[in-house]
């Protein structure tokens, strides 16, 4: 069962007197979550994509725009007639009820025909504990709990109905980062078994890239880019994905195309062909930077920091948006924070042109992802 | 999906239904909001109405054509509405002030100073909470006779000021501002008092303005106390005033001017809360209880 | 004795003196005044010490009739105040438009003068010579018979009182559970919606429990305060309630201390000391069973 939104505009009325300062949340949304696949969406906070999460389950309904399950259009359905589960950020578990009261509370909302048996229910209750490995907590109280456990029973009360869709929302922002880690492996792994059709929440795009088959990058209501992950990492379709994804975040520099090539500082330092002469932002992410004693890019270290297996230099450079750039280098290489100078080449796959007015991508033609 | 408009009906079955639920909803609460407010009607209503014409209505009408302020008049002169006013107001202006002194040093105490017996003390103080007035009345009214102090402003107003609840919340309130604070000011030489005046009370308006309408409202509501200490009219507050109007002022049949006192002794408090609204709720939210 | 400390204690003694003076010497004097037999007020002497004044108290019928219409009225006003309220606050968070003016509407109770609103209530429910009142006439209109409220049969009395006494309650049950309601993250509600939980089911399975502790809260001080009426009788049928049969225990130790049957504080402090302990008894009662629930 797949997921598609049509065009989906949600405005909501201003808070103030009279109708002033409509806010739009989303403005024409239009994306597809192929079935069983999981999907990361991404974007800053206030960015809308809980809006538009709320809509999918129903909880809120578009201004504008259809939404379609498969072939059908749930667009007017009521959130329960669509058999959606969803986990919500803080989860929502009842406090009053022990574990198994919360997963079995869905099921025994059904009536009539659907409503299974006692025993049904309550095979499939456990059934859900076993899948994501809480059977020993049945009997407790959420506040009992640690916070991965609690995530847990959140996902069991949503699988339990077996909906044709799974939706969380920020599902690992209550955790601590070593939890995290551990259960966003977890919710990967209890998609691929159960292979539901899942979208979730984030606003860290590291969260979004390492697990999701595809992510979709939103900004103020409106689709930036969506794809496989490692597709728009390389080959974003404007400045704000691209500093958006990978941690540390590429680096801008002011720089200017003429004759095929990009100077930056006074000297070409790359060859961009197929660009016209003008100004551009030129992206260089942090792993492009190759360590050169004759490369074009001349700039001052501040510090180094190593990290593990990388090593991190800050330097200063006159064109950097922000003044200083950040590479990301191999601490076999040599380099010294307390040089006078360093020198880098760079990786022609890892420099990405944006327009300064639109911040739209500029496509080089020697650009490996260029078949835009 | 094949049930798809299956699904869709259902749906829309369902709206139709929150539709009715929510005009129940309405109706219901609208039934309570005549409830409440109906006998604010009727006791202007009535007070607008002339005596004869009251009299003649065997059955009561619900409106009046020819509207009169007689009343109104008959309230102030016949009965000395004026006086009773006029006591409520010093009473409760003066009891009102004096509790948000005595509070404000003893939650200072409690929240900011340090000494021997602290929380022992404390903890006695949160235990006086429980003490039901109805139980120290009568050691109060002999102690007030014995000093002679009965009708009397000091009579009325000496027992009637301390409240164990209102230093409670001007405590939580003052352990709010950051000790910081204290520590800046006790480096630059502020005196305690000082720093009281200066920075807590301003810093805590919110609170105090709190507690301040309540006690102000539990003080012109105020009509056990006062109907014991109080046996001479000069020295009646306006419930023991009414009182006395429903059985020695105008006759038991004069209701017309009954209601106008009525409307009298109504419409400050009314003015009060329209104008705190919010404070009121949200301080009588925090635990505040009538009476 | 340091410095802070007196200056410390400089600060609490005007509270201090007021709280020593009027609350708590007078609560050990009551107790002493409630043994002491055949106390004189005027030549302040008494001849014994004993339970004389309590089975005085047990035994006047007086009294009997006052415990009797407090018991009455508590459990009448109580259950049915405390539901009213919850469900007007259901009724009121349920709503977006106009919530503030019911909201404002349903607090001015709380603010009027009980004994001046009483007048009124009895105005409405009043049968006299001259008319028959206002709650009379619609009586009529469903054909039912006219009745004094004000003086007539007892249970018409009650009904009065009960109904004034809900009347006055109200504003602050309603205000304490809206904000209670209020306070229910509404992603439980997200949640129950999404799993098609029905409304009836909603709030039974997750609003009452959720705000169970702030009801717990209400019926307590709701029983506290039903033992405590008197002032809005007094608004109803005048300062002599034991005349109308309508007195209550308030009432009964404040006749006692003083008003036409009055001068007996012995007495009086007897009966008081009897209601706290019949409130005591039962807010433990009351904190004890609430205790025990959430555990199941």
């Amino acid at each position: 069962m797949d997921i598609r939104l049509q065009d989906i505009t949600k405005r909501f009325a201003g808070r103030g007197r009279r109708s002033q300062g409509e806010t739009v949340a989303v403005r024409e949304l239009s994306f597809q979550v192929p079935d069983g696949s999981l999907v990361g969406l991404l974007g800053p906070s206030g960015c809308g994509k809980t809006t538009t999460l709320n809509m999918i389950c129903g909880l809120e309904k578009p201004t504008t725009g259809r939404i379609f399950f498969g072939d059908e259009d749930v667009t007017d359905l009521p959130p329960e007639l669509r058999g959606v589960g969803m986990v919500f950020q803080n989860y929502a578990l009842y406090p009053h009820l022990t574990v198994l009261q919360n997963i079995l509370f869905p099921l025994e909302n059904l009536k009539g025909a659907a409503r299974p048996s006692r025993q049904e229910m309550r095979r499939r209750a456990t059934e859900a504990a076993a899948l994501v490995q809480i059977e020993e907590l049945l009997d407790r109280k959420p506040r009992e709990l640690s916070g991965g456990q609690q995530q847990r029973v959140a996902i069991a009360r949503a699988l339990v109905k077996m909906p044709r869709v799974l939706l969380l929302d920020e599902p690992l922002s209550n955790l601590d980062a070593r939890l995290r880690l551990q259960t966003r492996e977890e919710i990967c792994k209890i998609q691929k078994k159960t292979g539901i059709t899942t979208l979730f929440v984030t606003h860290d795009q590291e969260e979004a890239m390492s697990i999701s088959d595809q992510i979709v990058v939103m900004k103020e209501g409106v689709l930036m880019q969506e794809g496989k992950p490692q597709q728009v990492y390389d080959d974003p379709a404007n400045l704000f994905v691209a500093r958006f994804l990978g941690t540390p975040p590429i680096n801008v520099f002011k720089a200017r195309v003429q004759a095929g090539q990009l100077w930056l500082a006074s000297r070409p330092v790359l060859a961009v062909p197929g660009v016209a002469d003008r100004e551009v932002w030129a992206g260089v992410r942090p792993e492009g930077f190759i360590p050169d004693e004759a490369g074009p890019v001349v700039c001052t270290p501040e510090r180094a920091e190593v990290l593990g297996r990388d090593l991190s230099m800050v330097c200063s450079h006159p064109d950097a948006r922000d003044g200083a750039l950040r590479a990301i280098l191999d601490p076999a290489c040599g380099l010294r924070a307390d040089a006078e100078t360093v020198h880098f080449a760079l990786r022609a796959d890892k420099v990405l042109l944006f327009d300064t007015e639109t911040e739209q991508r500029i496509p080089v033609a020697a650009d490996k992802g260029a078949a835009r | 999906m094949k049930h798809t408009s299956d699904l869709a009906a259902n749906g829309r079955a369902a709206r139709r239904r929150s539709g009715a639920v929510q005009a129940v909803t309405y109706l219901g609460l609208s039934i309570w909001a005549v409830v409440v407010l109906f006998p604010f009607y009727w006791m202007v209503l009535t007070s607008l109405k002339s005596y004869a014409a009251y009299n003649a209505e065997y059955t009561p009408s619900f409106f009046t054509l020819s509207p009169t302020l007689e009343n109104y008049a008959e309230a102030f002169t016949a009965v000395p509405l004026g006086r009773y006013l006029l006591n409520t107001l010093i009473f409760s202006v003066l009891t009102t002030a004096a509790m948000v002194v005595v509070s404000t040093l003893a939650a200072y105490a409690f929240a900011r100073l340090s000494f021997r017996g602290k929380d022992l003390l404390f903890g006695l103080f949160l235990s006086m909470m429980m003490i039901p007035s109805e139980l120290v009345v009568i050691t109060n009214f002999v102690t007030i006779t014995n000093l002679d102090l009965r009708n009397s402003f000091p009579g009325l107003i000496l027992p009637s000021i301390t409240s164990v609840f209102y230093i409670y919340l001007l405590k939580e309130s003052f352990e709010q501002v950051p000790n910081e604070l204290y520590k800046a000011a006790k480096v630059d030489g502020t005196s305690d008092l000082k720093y009281l005046w200066k920075v807590m009370v301003p810093i805590c308006r919110p609170t105090l303005v709190t507690i301040t309408i309540l006690k102000l409202i539990e003080c012109w509501n105020s009509y056990v106390w006062p109907r014991l200490i109080t046996d001479d009219a000069a020295y009646f507050l306006v419930s023991n005033g009414i009182q006395e109007i429903r059985e020695n002022g105008f006759g038991r049949e004069n209701i017309p001017a009954m209601m106008a006192a009525v409307v009298v002794i109504s419409v400050p408090l009314i003015l009060l809360f329209l104008a705190f609204r919010k404070k009121i709720m949200e301080g009588v939210s925090r635990g505040g209880m009538k009476g | 004795m340091n410095n802070g400390s007196k200056k410390a204690w400089l600060y609490l003694l005007p509270a201090l003196i007021l709280l020593g003076a009027f609350l708590v010497y007078p609560l050990i004097d009551v107790l002493i005044y409630s043994f002491e037999e055949g106390y004189n007020f005027a030549s302040q002497t008494y001849w014994g010490i004993g339970g004389y004044n309590y089975s005085y108290v047990l035994h006047d019928p007086y009294f009997l009739q006052a415990l009797k219409n407090t018991l009455i009225l508590v459990a009448i006003t109580v259950p049915l105040s405390t539901g009213l309220a919850l469900l007007i606050s259901t009724g009121l968070s349920s709503i977006r438009p106009l919530r503030q003016l019911y909201q404002t509407v349903y607090f001015l109770p709380y603010v009027t003068n009980t004994l001046a609103v009483g007048l009124v209530f009895m105005v409405l429910f009043q049968k006299t010579e001259y008319t028959d009142g206002l709650v009379n006439l619609m009586l009529q209109w469903f054909g039912g018979p006219t009745i004094d409220f004000i003086d007539g049969p007892y249970w018409a009395k009650m009904f009065v009182l009960c109904f004034y006494t809900i009347w006055v309650v109200m504003p602050f049950k309603i205000l304490v559970l809206t904000s209670a309601l209020a306070s229910v993250n509404p992603d439980y509600y997200k949640a129950a919606r999404v799993d098609g939980t029905s409304r009836t089911r909603i709030f039974f399975r997750i609003t009452l429990p959720m705000i169970s502790p702030m009801l717990v809260y209400l019926v307590i001080t709701g029983f506290i305060g039903a033992f405590k009426a008197y002032s809005d009788a007094v608004a109803l049928f005048g300062t002599d309630l034991n005349a109308a049969g309508m007195n209550t225990i308030v009432g009964y130790v404040y006749d006692m201390l003083y008003g036409d049957s009055g001068g007996y504080p012995s007495y009086a402090s007897a009966a008081a000391i009897l209601l706290f302990a019949i409130v005591l008894t039962i807010t433990c009662i009351n904190l004890l069973v609430s205790r025990r629930r959430p555990e199941d």
